[in-house]
Parts: structure tokens; C-alpha cells; sequence
């Protein structure tokens, strides 16, 4: 059956694979040292997994079937995470421009970096005051590192400018679940969605982005269960759905007030719940009424009965669970998207009991736990309101300094962009992320970086971000420190330690503290590792929302993490939310009226097309660490343009030809693939790419008002065939290019001629 | 004892070749990879299929018994092993011969190979790596009951070993999951009516079912919001302040409502 002949074509020259760079033959490492339990560093599934360690490396990965979330399942990039600790890219040494901007990045030592980091940090602060300096953080690393980042920024450097790369990735779900449920965590855990009845996925591509929660959907199947999917492209849960709702890009609210429209309609809502655990349910009811599944449908690009169709099912469902993410997340009503589910879910009833609930599918590693240890613009440690004095009061005192000290609320990581062109933020701490392909409107992106005077970006691999920074440190992966991370279920779990960093690199907490005491604050930060940092996360969050202080390393050892909140240390942890009360004061939940807000940009003359962004399975993020292992290189070497056969017709466009997309930002060229599983009116394009790569050169860099997350999903592009294929082409082999197409079918190879036609 | 075997459910694929990178994690064929993962139309739909060995179990491993040098071994648990490298003498009848077309001959080692079901692992009773990761467990590894236990039984799916090939017969070690109605899988007779149909028979996509087209709000009647779009700045109703934008975050916006009259 298979028609693969590529098997024995042997690793190239140009990638790097742990085993197969040298010129022997593969050898099995059949004497391990010894079997490290952890888990993947990928998406927020965090997959329990071992590490092979043998002879101080690690070598490979085994299958941890004991863990009960994914019980060995890996996808390709888990299967794969462990190529990156001993990557030849890997950064050794602290870089430096000597000679200032446009000099060479050259090798420096800790104490050069450090230092110059130190005295230009309090230069620039003497000069333009404390808020002149940034930190921009992230959230793929552990929850020990995320709280030290907002701690370093409070304390160590006294600035308002705190903010992380969740930003672009979870903070519409974190305003929906603080508008309308009290707790901004999953409601579920995702052993839940065995016990629903009717599943409803809308706007995430759950095989591609969260591969091992797709086998707890079929599982669902195999009881019956019924899949309804909402997405513009056939992914590939969609293909088998009972119910799929191929809506148009940014029309998410509509079809989700039209469904709450219907189940009003027909009697299905809870008027027991409403009653009892909920407010505002008149106002939310009475605007549902006007949008009529006939009148949206016209807007969404649907067929009526097909939404009136979900509704019944959702609706007649005895437990019924939403499953979102960012397909409605990133969009510049995002938080009403959100809200608007869990209306949906409110008025039905489906809260606090197993199977239904409403669950946003956190994307990045720790993107739960990094969203609550304090290093966001408005938070401090424990989801904590930077502008409460209460909470103000109870942080200083742990953190040992005067309530005043500490900063007040700074500026969102998307607003951090146009404060950098004024000149506002001067100086900028980078770790853990990599704007330079993550952020919309790249050109601007750049610009802004470019013109601070003063750029650290500490991470492992030369990002595309680093690669524009005055200093990189080189900071640890994820197999060489101990630490914790929260998953998109709330679980916290637990890293272990295999290997040290290699030689010159050192501990992400180590440079920070280091860094905290040669700007004469290291009496705050003491800690001789990660797991002296938690014993004072456990306290900084104790008795908040997301409260960790019953957690401890031992205690997630033992039962294979623990949820939280878990107030001490003789409680479980609480897998399900919401069962007897919401997280606000009053216990009851909000119902917020969803008036449509259309896209920011719709489809004109100029530009017809909608283009709409998102993952692959093969990389993970800003492709930072997957673009560098070659399996995963090789199976996505470069971006491509997916199209439909008649809009591909009508612009005599060919699966493989190169196109080139033009938006009001700017344009990008890549190879078309032609198919019938995306809708006629839009494209789409992955985003992990750098360079001019990179599909955020075309994103709408508008944002949603409440917590700042751009519009990456929807805006109008247009499409014409390119005349040459991209510069970027010429560093790829050819034969890459080839291989990758018939792997995809419909990659690129270099001036590639008009396929077959299928009518359509 | 009950024999562990292999489910491919072609239906739960979702692509994701988890089990082509896991491969080549496993110690006896470390480095390269003996799955394969088809789309079966990417132009229609996103659906794949898994290929790997069967290990056909009767007539047993056409490829062990056209090997003119028995490079190939059937082990007592019934895996068919890929060629011995000390015995295999080029020939290639392996790889003409099975039906389903995995072997493959290695022309820089000179010998075959092919899934061997991970024996370093089978042979302890671990799970093959490629069933092990398999994110959808679209890939299944156990009996025959535990697979009918998991469930998926109950919803129409039925695991099929028997193949005709026109007048021969083929049973396997390995499982397909079919529909319940199927009792055997005729891959000359579909191969057959595929290649009549040609591309013009695939059925439409689910997506082109039931996508339409659209038009706005106002057309369409429904309530919209207004709130014209700034780059780099958040989307706000008109009458609020152009300067930039508040640092608090937490506020509802509060837009005012274009209520069209319904047509």
C-alpha cells in the first residue's frame, strides 16, 4: 500500500540528528544509565515521558505508561524533544556586541555580559526612570522561572513593564473565564471528556496542536459520544465529526449566540441552574433572540439547519463539554468569543459535574501556570491584582519589601511594541520567547526591537529574536533543571533533572539571580535552586485563587501531579471546578450579553481572500527548538499557502506553484497547496517560521480592548501567482523540498506546474 | 496465551507520523523507520492511513518462503523478522512479493528490512513503539478481546485480518479496522474501482458540503458592535479616547449596539 521510497535516504548533511550526523551506523544504546520520569516540554498536554541518560547525555526518549494523561502516547514532536539538549546549536557563551550596534555578535564571558547588563540597565533607568526598562517573558518554562521573572522585574528592577508571551497565546481565555466563571483555569480535567455526551470543538485543531487529547475524543466516540467541530479547514477531528461547522474566520460569537438562540428556542435551556448559580441571565437572553440561526447563518458562511442541528445536540446533551482555543481566542473580540461559550454552557446547564464544562486548551508548555505566578502587566503571584492593597500588602510581605516598592500595573507584551518606537521602553529583558516570528505585523515588531537601546535575550538556540539583540545569554532546556509546570488541565507536574548544561550555558534562575545581585538586590533573591523558588510560590500563593500551597514536589511525585487549588498539604487537589460554587465572591456565575463585533478587516476588491493562521503538529510554537530536529524539519521545512481548488482555478493558481499573499503589512511568497478541505473564501498559512518566512509579516496587528491579544486569525489578503520562487528558497536542498511535498502532498518543489484538476 | 497484535484504524489517523519519528527510537532498527503514513487523497481531505508489516499468518510470510537464502525468520510468537544482514543475498523476492508492500531492500546495508513489532520490546511484552505513542491509538497493540473491550465495538468498528488478492486468500497476525459489515478486505477489487472512478468519483469533502457563502452583519441583519480597528492598539468604540490605550485591564468595553431592523 505505502508508495514511500524514501526510507533509506539517509540523514542529510545539513540537518543534524542525534544519530544518524556521523557516518556509522546507528547504535542502539542497549546499556542505559538510567530512565529520568518526566515530561514533554512541548504544548500544555506535558506528557509524561522518560528520558534515556546515559554517559551524562541524553539519548533518548521511552514511552512513561504509568502517567495517566497520556499513558506513553507521544506525537512526533514528544518522540523527538530530547534531540534538542545536545544540539550542536545549542549557545555555550554569553554574546555581545562589542562594538555597539550593527558590531558582530561575538563571545563574551558571564562576568562581561552580566556586568555591562547591570550597569546599562541602571544607566538607562537613572536617565528615563525605572519604567524605561522591560522584561518580556514567556511561558514555555517552568512555573518557578515564571515567578521569578515577575519577582526580578518588581523588585530587582523596579519597573511597571512586566509581561509574557502568553499574551499572544492564552489571554482572551483568561478574560472569558474571569468575566463569566470567577477562575481563569480549564473547568475540567480532560479525563472528563470521557463522561460527555456531546463534544463541541470550536476553533482548535485538537489532533494538530493537542495530538494525546485527541485519543481521549475517540475514546468519548467509542462510548457514543458525539463530535461537533466549528474550524474553516477540515482538520483532521473535523473529518469524522457528527456536526461540522466550517464557519467563516471571526465569526465565531454569531454562530455561538445563534446556537444559544436555538436551544432558547426549543426549551433546552437549564432554568434550574440559571436560577440557582447564575446572574444576568434576562439581558444575555434576550440579545441571544435576535440572532437566529437563519440570520447568522448568512454571516458565518453556514447552512442554517447544520447550526440548528449542533444546537439540538448540544442542547439535548446530558453532559456536554466545549473544547476552545485559539481559532477564537486570537481574534480582536477574543474574550467575547470565550464569554460567548460559556453562555452556551451556562444557559444548558453543563458546569461542575464530569463530563460538561467549558475548556480552553492552553497551548504553550506551562501557559496555565505562567498566566498565574505573577509575571503578567496587571498580576502579581496568585493571580493577584497588582493594583489591590490587599494583595499589594500580602506579597511585599513576602517578598520582603514595602508595599509602595512595588510597581504598579505596566503595559501588555503587544503594547510594549508601540511604547518601544516612542522611545518609552529603552531597554528591553527578553527570555523564553521569540517575537520575531510570534508577533503580528512583523515590520513594526522589528522596528520597535531595533530601536531599543539596550537588548538581552536570554535563551538556548540563536532565535530569530536573538539573532537582533545587543547581549544573549545562554540559558538551560527543560532536561537540565528540576522545576514545575502546569498543564491545560491544572495539573501542576514535575520536571526532573537528567543532565547538566552543557559547559558555558548555565540555569535560566541562576543568570536572573545573578543578574539580580549585580543590580544590588541579591538579598531578595537567595535561592540555591528551583526548588527554594517554589517553597516561596507555594507562600506567595497561598490562599489566592490558584493556590499551590498544599503542593509540594514530593506530593506531585506521589500522585502524579496534583491539581490546583489545593489549599494544604493533607488536600488532593481539585481535578473538576465549579461543582458546588463559581469563583466569585457570590459563588454564581456571569452571564455577559456577545453583541457580534465583525473582524477588523473584512474581505474587499483589493483584498478578497480571508487568511487565517495557525499550527502544524511538526513544530511547536516560534519553531525555535522543532525547526532545529531534522525529523520534524524535514516533515515541515518552510511555510505554505493552503487554498481551495476553486479559488486556486479561478487565480490560475497549481498545487505546488509559488503565490504570493499581499496584505496591508506586507507580503510573504510560499507554495501553494491546492485542496478541497479548507473553505473557497479562505487561506491559510502556519506561523512557525522566521525571516521572510514568516506568515506574521501579513497579521493584523489590532487588538482585542480587554487584554490585548492581536487579531492572528482572521484578516484579507490577496493572492497572485509569484513570478520567481522567494529568496528563502535557494537555501533549501531541492531534493528537501521534494521529499517534503510528497510527504504533504503539495509542497512546494521549485517551479512546480499546474496539477491534475479534480472538480470540485 | 493469548497472541498481542497490531489494530490500524485508518479512521482515528490524524497524521501526525508520532509513530514514523517513535520508530526510529526503538532499539532494534534504531535510526530508521519501518511505518508509513499515506495521505489516501490530500486534495479532498486531510485522511490518512498507517501501512505496516501484517504478519501474515497464512499462508505464512509469502516473504520468509520466496527467500532463496531463509535470511528471513518467522520467530515460535509468529513476527516475522527482516532479512538476517549475514544471510541475505540481494535477491529482493521479499519486497516483490508481499502484498502489501513494506519491505524495504537497504541498498547501503545490501539486505532488507522491515517492522519486526519492536522484538526488543514484543519479545518482553512491552508495546512496539509506534502503538505505544500513537496519539490516537489509531495504532492499537494487544488481543484481539482487549481491543473489542476498549469500546470500539460498540460504534460499527470491526477488525478485519482476511485480504483477497483475486482468487488468493490472506490471513494476518496484524487487524484493519473495518465497518461491521466487512468480514474481508478485497484490495484488488477496490484498487480496481479506484482506478475506474478515477479522481472524479471522490466523494465531495465534508468542508465543501457545508461551507456557503456569506455576507455581512448589516446585510444580514443581525446585532454587530462598532469598534474600528487601530495597528497596535486595542479595538475600542468610537467615542473613546484615541490617546493610548488604558493600562487597566479588566474593563468591559462598552460599545454602543447597531440594532438593524429585521428585513
Amino acid at each position: 500500500m505505502s508508495v514511500d521510497k524514501r526510507l533509506f535516504h539517509r540523514g542529510r548533511t545539513d540537518t543534524y540528528d542525534f544519530h544518524s550526523a556521523t557516518p556509522e551506523q546507528w547504535q542502539s544504546n542497549e546499556d542505559i544509565d538510567q530512565y529520568v520520569p518526566t515530561h514533554c516540554c512541548y504544548c500544555g498536554v506535558q506528557c509524561g515521558m522518560y528520558l534515556k541518560v546515559d554517559g551524562g547525555k541524553v539519548v533518548g526518549v521511552e514511552p512513561r505508561y504509568d502517567f495517566p494523561l497520556n499513558q506513553g502516547m507521544l506525537c512526533p514532536k514528544g518522540a523527538t524533544a530530547y534531540q534538542t539538549v545536545n544540539h550542536p546549536d545549542r549557545l555555550t557563551s554569553p554574546l555581545m556586541r562589542r562594538g555597539g550596534k550593527g558590531s558582530p555578535l561575538e563571545p563574551v564571558s558571564w562576568d562581561e555580559a552580566l556586568d555591562t547588563i547591570a550597569r546599562r540597565f541602571r544607566e538607562i533607568q537613572a536617565e528615563h526612570g525605572a519604567d524605561a526598562v522591560a522584561v518580556y517573558s514567556g511561558s514555555s518554562m517552568t512555573n518557578e522561572k515564571c515567578y521569578l521573572m515577575g519577582k526580578f522585574a518588581r523588585v530587582a528592577l523596579g519597573t511597571r513593564h512586566c509581561d509574557y508571551n502568553g499574551r499572544l497565546c492564552m489571554s482572551s481565555a483568561t478574560g472569558a473565564n474571569e468575566r463569566s466563571l470567577g477562575i481563569d483555569r480549564a473547568s475540567n480535567p480532560v479525563s472528563d471528556t470521557e463522561h460527555a455526551d456531546v463534544i463541541f470543538v470550536i476553533g482548535a485543531n485538537v489532533g494538530e496542536c493537542f495530538p494525546i487529547v485527541t485519543s481521549w475524543l475517540w475514546r468519548a466516540r467509542d462510548r457514543g459520544t458525539k463530535l461537533i467541530v466549528a474550524d474553516p479547514r477540515q482538520t483532521p477531528i473535523a473529518r469524522t465529526a457528527d456536526v461540522f461547522l466550517p464557519l467563516r474566520s471571526g465569526t465565531d460569537s454569531a454562530l455561538l449566540n445563534a446556537m444559544l438562540c436555538v436551544v432558547i428556542q426549543e426549551g433546552l435551556v437549564d432554568e434550574e441552574f440559571i436560577r440557582q448559580r447564575t446572574t444576568g441571565w434576562e439581558e444575555t437572553k434576550a440579545l441571544a433572540l435576535q440572532y437566529t440561526p437563519e440570520r447568522v447563518a448568512k454571516v458565518c458562511g453556514l447552512r442554517p439547519e447544520t447550526i440548528i442541528e449542533a444546537a439540538r445536540l448540544f442542547g439535548h446533551a446530558k453532559a456536554a463539554l466545549i473544547y476552545a482555543a485559539r481559532g477564537l481566542e486570537h481574534q480582536s473580540k477574543g474574550v467575547d468569543n470565550g464569554v460567548a461559550c460559556a453562555n452556551l454552557a451556562l444557559a444548558t446547564g453543563n458546569f461542575g459535574r464530569p463530563g460538561a464544562g467549558y475548556m480552553t486548551l492552553t497551548g504553550q508548555g506551562n501557559g496555565q501556570g505562567g498566566r498565574e505566578m505573577g509575571q503578567k502587566a496587571s498580576q502579581l503571584p496568585g493571580e493577584r491584582d497588582i493594583e489591590d492593597p490587599e494583595d499589594r500588602a500580602y506579597i511585599a510581605s513576602v517578598w520582603g519589601v514595602n508595599e509602595a516598592d512595588i510597581p504598579h500595573a505596566g503595559l501588555p507584551a503587544t503594547l510594549m511594541i508601540p511604547a518601544m518606537e516612542r522611545q518609552e521602553i529603552r531597554a528591553c529583558f527578553m527570555i523564553c520567547s521569540n517575537p520575531m516570528v510570534s508577533l503580528p505585523d512583523q515590520h513594526t515588531a522589528e522596528r520597535a526591537l531595533r530601536t531599543l537601546d539596550l537588548f538581552v535575550v536570554c535563551d538556548f538556540f540563536l532565535s530569530e529574536t536573538a539573532e537582533l539583540a545587543d547581549i544573549v545569554l545562554p540559558g538551560n532546556v527543560w532536561a537540565e533543571d528540576e522545576g514545575t509546570s502546569t498543564s491545560l488541565e491544572g495539573r501542576v507536574i514535575k520536571y526532573n533533572k537528567a543532565v547538566d548544561p552543557p559547559s558555558g550555558a548555565r540555569l535560566d534562575w541562576d543568570i536572573v539571580c545573578d543578574l539580580a545581585r549585580r543590580l544590588g538586590k541579591g538579598e531578595y533573591f537567595p535561592y540555591k535552586g528551583q526548588r527554594d523558588i517554589f517553597e516561596e510560590v507555594r507562600l506567595a500563593t497561598k490562599g489566592s485563587k490558584s493556590d499551590y500551597f498544599g503542593i509540594t514536589y514530593e506530593k506531585i511525585e506521589e500522585q502524579n501531579g496534583v491539581f490546583w487549588p489545593c489549599p494544604t498539604e493533607d488536600h488532593p487537589g481539585t481535578p473538576r471546578l465549579y461543582e458546588d460554587r463559581f469563583g466569585f465572591p457570590d459563588g454564581l456565575a456571569r452571564f455577559n450579553p456577545i453583541t457580534y463585533l465583525p473582524p477588523a478587516e473584512e474581505p474587499d476588491e483589493e483584498y478578497p481572500l480571508v487568511l487565517t493562521t495557525g499550527r502544524v503538529i511538526y513544530h511547536y510554537l516560534s519553531g525555535n527548538q522543532t525547526r532545529r530536529t531534522p525529523f520534524l524539519f524535514e516533515m515541515a521545512p518552510c511555510p505554505w499557502v493552503e487554498i481551495h481548488e476553486r479559488a486556486a482555478q479561478a487565480l490560475g493558481i497549481g498545487d505546488g506553484d509559488w503565490v504570493t499573499v499581499r496584505t496591508r503589512r506586507g507580503e510573504m511568497t510560499a507554495p501553494a497547496l491546492v485542496v478541497r478541505s479548507i473553505r473557497p473564501d479562505t487561506i491559510f498559512i502556519p506561523y512557525h517560521y522566521g525571516h521572510q518566512e514568516a506568515v506574521n509579516i501579513l497579521t493584523n496587528p489590532v487588538l482585542e480592548p480587554m487584554n490585548k491579544i492581536p487579531e492572528y486569525k482572521v484578516c484579507a489578503a490577496a493572492v497572485v501567482k509569484a513570478t520567481e520562487p522567494p529568496a528563502w528558497a535557494a537555501k533549501f536542498d531541492p531534493d528537501l523540498l521534494k521529499a517534503a511535498q510528497r510527504s504533504r502532498h503539495g509542497l512546494p518543489s521549485a517551479g512546480g506546474k499546474v496539477g491534475p484538476r479534480v472538480n470540485g | 496465551m493469548a497472541v498481542k497484535r497490531m489494530f490500524l484504524d485508518p479512521s482515528r489517523c490524524i497524521g501526525c507520523r508520532a509513530c514514523v519519528a517513535a520508530c526510529r527510537e526503538c532499539d532494534t532498527h534504531k535510526g530508521q523507520s519501518m511505518i508509513y503514513i499515506d495521505y489516501i487523497n490530500r486534495g479532498n481531505t486531510v485522511a490518512t492511513s498507517p501501512s505496516l508489516c501484517m504478519h501474515c499468518e497464512q499462508p505464512l510470510a509469502p516473504c520468509a518462503q520466496v527467500c532463496p537464502a531463509q535470511a528471513i525468520l518467522v520467530s515460535p510468537d509468529g513476527v516475522v523478522h527482516q532479512a538476517d544482514e549475514s544471510r541475505c543475498i540481494n535477491s529482493r523476492n521479499c519486497v516483490y512479493v508481499c502484498p502489501f508492500g513494506i519491505p524495504k531492500f537497504d541498498t547501503s546495508g545490501n539486505y532488507m528490512r522491515k517492522c519486526n513489532l519492536c522484538y526488543d520490546r514484543a519479545s518482553i511484552g512491552k508495546s512496539p513503539m509506534c502503538s505505544s505513542v500513537c496519539p490516537t491509538q489509531a495504532i492499537f497493540y494487544g488481543t484481539y478481546e482487549e481491543f473489542m473491550q476498549a469500546g470500539r465495538g460498540d460504534q460499527g468498528a470491526k477488525p478485519v485480518n482476511v485480504f483477497y488478492f483475486g482468487q488468493q486468500r490472506l490471513r494476518t497476525r496484524n487487524y484493519v479496522v473495518m465497518h461491521e459489515d466487512d468480514d474481508a478486505l478485497d484490495l484488488m477489487a477496490l484498487a480496481a474501482e479506484a482506478s475506474l472512478g478515477a479522481v472524479a468519483q471522490t466523494p465531495p469533502s465534508t468542508l465543501g458540503e457545508e461551507s456557503a457563502p456569506w455576507v455581512d452583519a448589516d446585510a444580514a441583519g443581525i446585532p454587530e458592535r462598532v469598534a474600528p480597528p487601530r495597528p497596535w492598539a486595542p479595538r475600542t468604540a468610537p467615542q473613546a479616547p484615541t490617546t493610548p490605550a488604558p493600562m487597566q485591564p479588566g474593563t468591559p468595553s462598552t460599545a454602543p449596539e447597531r440594532v438593524p431592523t429585521a428585513p
